[in-house]
């Protein structure tokens, strides 16, 4: 029940994986740190948005529909869609009334939660990514390693290879003119795509718009220049007002790479105006549930879903950074993965995932929006054991009996310290053989030595010590 | 999708005890920090910031020395400008080779493809974070600051303001006056790859601010 | 001077396998004036089943602890998350039961971790140790993040005579013990123990010191696995040193 995939053993024992990994994530978590320094509010921000995301999540059907409303107001028009089934067919159906084949995306996690480019793809779309990462991930048909570091895995020189590979060019392993090459690549569809589809990093209620934060520039173009903009986005996203932004803006940023604010923070509602010259004439928000009023359903776990997709959680947890993002089972990894993983699917799933962690709590120390995720994750362990009998289940019960009894207890400690084989010089443990070289014991050896029980328990030792 | 929208809604309500038109609790308004900066004070903090961003500021007096500086950065080569009052205040919109006065999509697009510099104004700067903030209007195109490789922003001194606070402050509902608010922080960048920064990804790779006194 | 009456709650850990540093801990608070008492029915707080999600098991092991220490002025702790576990998450384990919660919040109040107890109760920083040693301090995470211990303990490490207190850079990233967890992901555990030893030897101390027994012999472990001449000492022997 407790095993966890091969692949984590694999990455463990991978030196240039674990290298990469530690200081990608050593790196975002200076730059986070030092750019909340010197913001004396910051604990004080944090609460703040804890608070209004509690509060949208909360009368999230009066928001919804203000949104809705303010959305149509300006000239779009809001599409709910239950899966994402419902959501490639909204945009296929749409593509074949306006004849569109090509489209261009900007970085969305929902969207991949969907698989939504297999599905455009197999109907005949061409859905290219935009966002240098994970358009060499589409190349190579990978999933993202990170949330906000999608490529934090390859190395300039399986870029080279790919480029050659897939786009003809000569191999290149300068990083920058690797990324011009993207750029040209990436230009022509940005002006030649019929469509651009982003997702959102909020959604403003009393506005009807959507907002869109990224370093790079391809979202404002994907959302800028194609006729027809589509935003699709969790209902999770929503908050009341645009002056909300003041508080959400300064964590964001800070909290994802260390940035103030990213270079381009585009603000976006329905098509363009009257006598605006560019913007798209079209406008689309698609609402997405997929599971989340699940979520929403229980009292507890929607605290998941005020999550903002930093990345911060991810960058300082040492199970993530010693084993990536592919070896979580869905497309969110990190903390946050571990909790909404099970919280989605089911806890039965991946049993294992929730127990894929040391309860270190520095993910909760730099959530900006103050998810308490080593709570989530002991009550998904309560989950998990509870709903099955077991022969850990019947250890714990002879644990907590023998807890009960005093007595019992000095009595085993005292039977465990005569029957361990000790090493000659007393020393701790290397190797333990027969029927004593089992389960727990036998893993825990497997990285390191094990002290022996004392041959005189504090117990003992106290009654010696005459007080 | 009118199945679907009841469906999620009364999903939504379900889950969390409430009836249609309940109105929500109530919500404290937005505290905005305001932050006492005299603008000369502010000019200096958004030259620190936008240099620390790699943006290369540049402080001038008065118009004629703003399209100057502008016509030497030029020099020559391909701009689109903006239709922006103040631009043609200071003489930028009739530099010589220069292309302004769109109004159409396609040709403004056409023409930032190919051009080198796009020049604009900015409805505001942020001047702790070293921002332009830019609404989209007959005036203000997007693809002017986002198409040409290099970026140039002339602003009065008087648009600074000091922080996000202060912006929000003044725009509570920037949908009400454009489709668009983009706030510009620097130049287009990327790490994706082996977490080296790269600039001018998409968007323009150098930027300029020029900041008229 | 301080005064007054201190229980001992060793933990089943030090009880069993770390008992030296139960007895370490009561030499402290002994100089500092305290009387001692050592309620000998005491066993474990309840942390290994709760942490393995079974609340029901915790829930009897919580039940005898409150049971235990019902009278207790002052109850002292040579753990973080073993005190966290009390005063953080006792209120969790009780969640349906509220008189039990209200008796788990009336006793976690009087819950202590050991360095904590020093510095904020006894309100000493100095308690005349001396131990010749370079000396690393690694910040157990519930200890950290749950008690907010941070300063304590290095003020208390700096004030020793003959110490020198080097930081090292993961000072604050997990040892990667987390319970059961070091059985179930062993690989994960190991590598991280090792990121951790890397971290400790860069900054060439002999020592490395914690106020968790469970994360000392986590790294002792590992420590030991890779032959280095690395000593692992809990704070309490060290305060005790003279």
């Amino acid at each position: 029940m407790n095993t966890a995939p091969i692949k984590i053993r694999e990455t463990v024992a991978d030196p240039n994986l674990q290298k990469a990994i530690y200081t990608a994530t050593g790196r975002l978590m200076a730059h986070r740190a030092g750019s909340v320094a010197p913001l004396a509010d910051y604990q004080d921000l944090r609460t703040a948005a804890h608070e209004l995301k509690r509060h949208t999540i909360e009368n999230l059907d009066y928001y919804l529909e203000e949104f809705e409303r303010n959305v149509i107001a300006h000239g779009g028009e809001v599409v709910f869609c239950n899966d994402g089934v419902e959501v490639a067919d909204f945009i296929l159906d749409l593509a074949g009334k306006r004849g569109a084949h090509l489209i261009v995306k900007s970085k969305s996690m929902t969207t991949e939660e969907i698989d939504l480019n297999e599905r455009l793809e197999r109907h005949g779309m061409e859905s290219v990514e935009t966002d240098l990462g994970e358009y060499i991930l589409q190349l190579m048909h990978q999933r993202p390693y990170h949330i906000v570091a999608p490529a934090l895995h390859l190395t300039r020189y399986q870029v080279a290879d790919l480029f050659t590979e897939k786009l003809g060019v000569e191999n290149e392993v300068v990083i920058e003119k690797q990324t011009k090459i993207a750029r040209a690549v990436l230009r022509e569809k940005f002006l030649a795509a019929d469509i651009g589809i982003s997702g959102a990093n909020f959604l403003i209620a009393d506005s009807g718009a959507v907002v869109v934060v990224e370093n790079e520039g391809n979202a404002r173009l994907s959302t800028s220049a194609p006729k027809i903009h589509i935003a699709i986005a969790g209902i999770e996203k929503l908050i009341p007002r645009a002056t909300d932004l003041n508080v959400f803006l300064k964590l964001l940023g800070r909290s994802a790479t260390g940035q103030a604010l990213t270079v381009y923070t585009s603000f976006l509602s329905g098509p363009r105006r009257e006598g605006e010259i560019d913007g798209p004439e079209e406008f689309y928000v698609v609402l997405l549930d997929s599971g989340r009023t699940k979520l929403l359903a229980n009292a507890e776990k929607r605290e998941s879903l005020f999550c903002i997709r930093c990345g911060a959680c991810l960058n300082h947890c040492p199970v993530y950074r010693k084993i990536g993002g592919h070896n979580y089972p869905w497309i969110y990894s990190g903390p946050i993965g571990k909790i909404i993983t099970p919280q989605f699917h089911g806890v039965m799933q991946d049993p294992w995932l929730p127990f894929a962690s040391s309860l270190c709590g520095a993910c909760a120390e730099v959530c900006p929006v103050k998810i308490d995720i080593p709570r989530q994750l002991l009550q998904l362990r309560a989950e998990i054991s509870e709903s099955k009998s077991s022969t850990e289940r019947r250890a714990f019960g002879m644990y907590a009996w023998l807890m009960r009894h005093p007595r019992l207890f000095a009595l085993s400690g005292k039977l465990g310290s005569i029957f361990t084989p000790r090493p000659k010089n007393a020393g701790w443990i290397r190797h333990l053989h027969g029927f004593i070289s089992v389960g727990p014991l036998k893993k825990w050896l497997q990285e390191r030595d094990l002290p022996p029980p004392a041959k005189k328990s504090f117990h003992d030792l106290w009654k010696e010590r005459g007080k | 999708m009118s199945d679907s929208r009841t469906d999620i809604l009364d999903r939504v309500r379900a889950a969390l005890g409430r009836k249609p038109g309940q109105p929500p609790q109530p919500l404290p308004p937005t505290v905005f920090q305001t932050r006492n900066l005299p603008t000369p004070e502010r000019v200096e903090l958004f030259v620190q910031q936008f240099a620390k961003l790699n943006g290369k500021p540049v402080r001038v007096r008065g118009c004629a020395e703003a399209c100057s500086v502008v016509r030497d950065l030029i020099n020559g080569k391909t701009a689109v400008v903006s239709n922006a009052p103040f631009l043609r205040e200071c003489g930028i919109t009739d530099l010589a080779g220069v292309q302004t006065g769109f109004t159409a999509r396609d040709e403004l697009s056409a023409a930032c493809a190919t051009a080198d510099f796009g020049i604009t104004s900015a409805d505001f700067a942020l001047a702790d974070t070293g921002t332009f903030v830019m609404l989209s209007s007959p005036k203000e195109a997007r693809l002017i600051s986002l198409l040409p490789p290099v970026h140039i922003g002339v602003i009065p001194a008087n648009s600074l303001l000091p922080n996000l606070d202060e912006l929000f402050s003044r725009v509570p509902k920037p949908a009400d006056l454009s489709s668009s608010m983009v706030l510009i922080t620097g130049p287009s960048r990327t790490a994706d790859i082996e977490q080296i920064l790269v600039r001018g990804v998409h968007g323009p790779g150098e930027i300029y601010a020029i900041i008229v006194e | 001077m301080p005064s007054g009456r201190v229980s001992l709650f060793v933990t089943c850990i030090v009880d069993q396998v770390f008992p030296k540093v139960g007895l370490a801990m009561a030499d402290v608070l002994e100089r500092a004036g305290y009387q001692l008492d050592f309620p000998p029915a005491q066993t474990c707080c309840g942390q290994p089943a709760f942490n393995s999600g079974y609340r029901e098991s915790s829930r009897e092991v919580a039940r005898h602890f409150l049971d235990v220490f019902r009278d207790s002025e002052y109850i002292v702790v040579p753990s973080g998350s073993c005190t966290a576990m009390i005063s953080h998450h006792y209120d969790d384990i009780f969640e349906n039961d509220p008189d039990m919660r209200k008796r788990a919040s009336e006793i976690g109040a009087r819950v202590y971790e050991f360095s904590q107890f020093l510095t904020e109760v006894a309100k000493v920083d100095d308690v005349g140790a001396r131990y010749d040693a370079t000396v690393t301090y690694h910040d157990s995470c519930h200890a950290l993040r749950e008690l907010k211990i941070k300063d304590g303990p290095r003020r208390l490490l700096a004030n020793v005579k003959g110490l020198t207190l080097l930081e090292m850079e993961a000072a604050q990233e997990c040892c990667g013990f987390g319970g059961t967890f070091s059985v179930k992901f062993p690989e994960i555990s190991g590598a991280m123990a090792r990121t951790k030893m890397d971290s400790i030897v860069k900054t060439g101390a002999s020592t490395v010191v914690s106020i968790d027994s469970s994360c000392l012999m986590q790294l002792e472990g590992a420590i030991r696995r890779a032959g280095l001449p690395i000593r692992t000492m809990h704070l309490a022997e060290v305060l005790a040193s003279r």
